[in-house]
């Protein structure tokens, strides 16, 4: 039966399935109370730990969002339940702690990661299609450098207690969310006070990364994949996701075409596409997209554990040195363009020199 | 038979390196690619079979070993 069912998972149509399943699921949690076009967005719930926690004082973005923890977890329950669950460390875990960083600089330059590229254009907000082509541009270029033999070293086995330990910080992160102590912050307007029933956030979440650890679902690395050697695998999850959350989206009244005045989005073109070059690339060298490295967390890869870590410090510097994005207002009849300030155009120009430099740097001969 | 040792290596290095393995090798000739994730012998198996080449996987020594046939 577990033979059956992993060999579904791996089939072309496990894949679809969980594209299927994440799509419709998060379609729906904007109607449930999440922001608009952010059923699931994992840089932006990141931002809102961050928040929650204090790294950061931009106070309409403070919530412990469940749905970070819960994939983790759910890939975890998926891991243990399939004889998965490796702990391992090594791989160099600074180097990927920046990485980090600067994906999440990248995202939120942008206003969101990968997923919520997707799910964005699902919604009609056009501006995510020169996210995507940023993203694909980034992602293309660390493909390149990995075929060039880049490559972040070996990691190898460890304690099983060590792969524990970001499971169970999530575990705490979730106790946390449910007792709401006085020290953990909660905005009271902006995006931060919207989201679904915590319960439905997490049930949901579970099921993502359940599915997710599964089927390997990686938004990134169906780009990667796709322009690196034309494997079509992941690409399909993917598309089934788009095509899933476009249909719910329509069905629920959730898709609003257009480029200006989106929610929780910009119009400035440019650094929608900068900023996900650096995200994509920052995905691109450290092997998996934001989701992923959530999924990989659950399975005990501790070094995917220290790139959330880099996402969720990023997150607070992001707000802190004023790096993110604003959205577009629309005030009276009168557009304001957002999009970053000199600061965070700044932190996407090192960052996309920092990955550069890596690029070139670290890179092993093989044949 | 070439041997590769892509353990501890992230997504996608298993799949390029063995790539890049096959194409020093001759028709009828076979590769064996280390892997320690299901993750990277799944990725390997279908990349093998995808350029229609025969590949068995096998547990060996707590890690996992695909074996490909070049045609």
């Amino acid at each position: 039966m577990r033979q059956q069912l992993s060999a579904f998972f791996a089939s072309r149509w496990g894949i679809i399935l969980a594209g299927v399943v994440i799509g419709l699921l998060a379609a729906l949690l904007p109607k449930l109370g999440n922001p608009p076009n952010m059923g699931v967005c994992v840089a932006c719930f990141e931002r809102d730990i961050a928040g929650a926690f204090g790294l950061h004082r931009a106070a309409v973005v403070q919530y412990l969002r469940p749905e970070i923890p819960a994939f983790v977890l759910g890939s975890l329950a998926a891991a243990l339940l399939f004889g998965e669950f490796r702990a391992r460390a090594g791989s160099a875990p600074l180097v990927r702690f920046f990485l980090g960083v600067f994906a999440m600089i990248g995202a939120l330059v942008f206003l969101g990661c990968p997923w919520r590229a997707i799910l964005r254009l699902a919604g009609g907000d056009w501006n995510a299609i020169i996210g995507i082509a940023g993203l694909t541009l980034g992602v293309g270029i660390g493909g390149a450098f990995i075929k060039q033999g880049f490559s972040l070293g070996r990691s190898r086995e460890t304690f099983k207690i060590a792969g524990g330990l970001m499971p169970a910080l999530m575990v705490g992160i979730l106790l946390l969310a449910l007792a709401q102590p006085a020290f953990i912050l909660i905005s009271e307007k902006g995006p931060g006070s919207l989201h679904a029933p915590i319960l439905i956030s997490l049930a949901v979440g579970l099921l993502i990364g359940f599915l997710a650890q599964r089927t390997r679902f990686c938004t990134m690395g169906a780009i990667r994949d796709f322009v690196l050697i034309r494997d079509t695998h992941l690409l399909l999850g993917l598309l089934a996701m788009i095509v899933t959350a476009f249909l719910a989206n329509l069905a629920l009244g959730q898709f609003k075409p257009g480029f200006e005045a989106q929610a929780i989005a910009h119009s400035s073109h440019l650094w929608n596409f900068l900023g996900m070059v650096l995200a994509g690339l920052c995905f691109a060298l450290a092997g998996g997209c934001p989701g992923r490295q959530l999924f990989l967390t659950g399975e005990g890869d501790t070094d995917s554990g220290v790139f959330v870590l880099g996402m969720i410090v990023g997150a607070g510097f992001a707000h802190n040195w004023l790096l993110a994005a604003a959205p577009d207002k629309l005030a009276e009849g009168v557009l304001t363009v957002g999009g970053p300030g000199l600061n965070g155009q700044v932190a996407v120009g090192i960052g996309l020199v920092f990955c550069l430099v890596l690029g070139f740097a670290m890179r092993e001969r093989f044949e | 038979m070439k041997t590769i040792d892509t353990t501890g290596l992230s997504c996608p290095e298993p799949v390029i390196r063995t790539r890049a393995a096959l194409q020093t090798l001759a028709a009828g000739e076979q590769l064996q690619v280390l892997v320690d994730t299901v993750t990277a012998r799944e990725n390997v198996l279908r990349t093998a079979r995808s350029l229609k080449y025969d590949a068995v996987a096998a547990d060996r020594d707590g890690g996992m070993v695909v074996t490909i046939t070049k045609k």
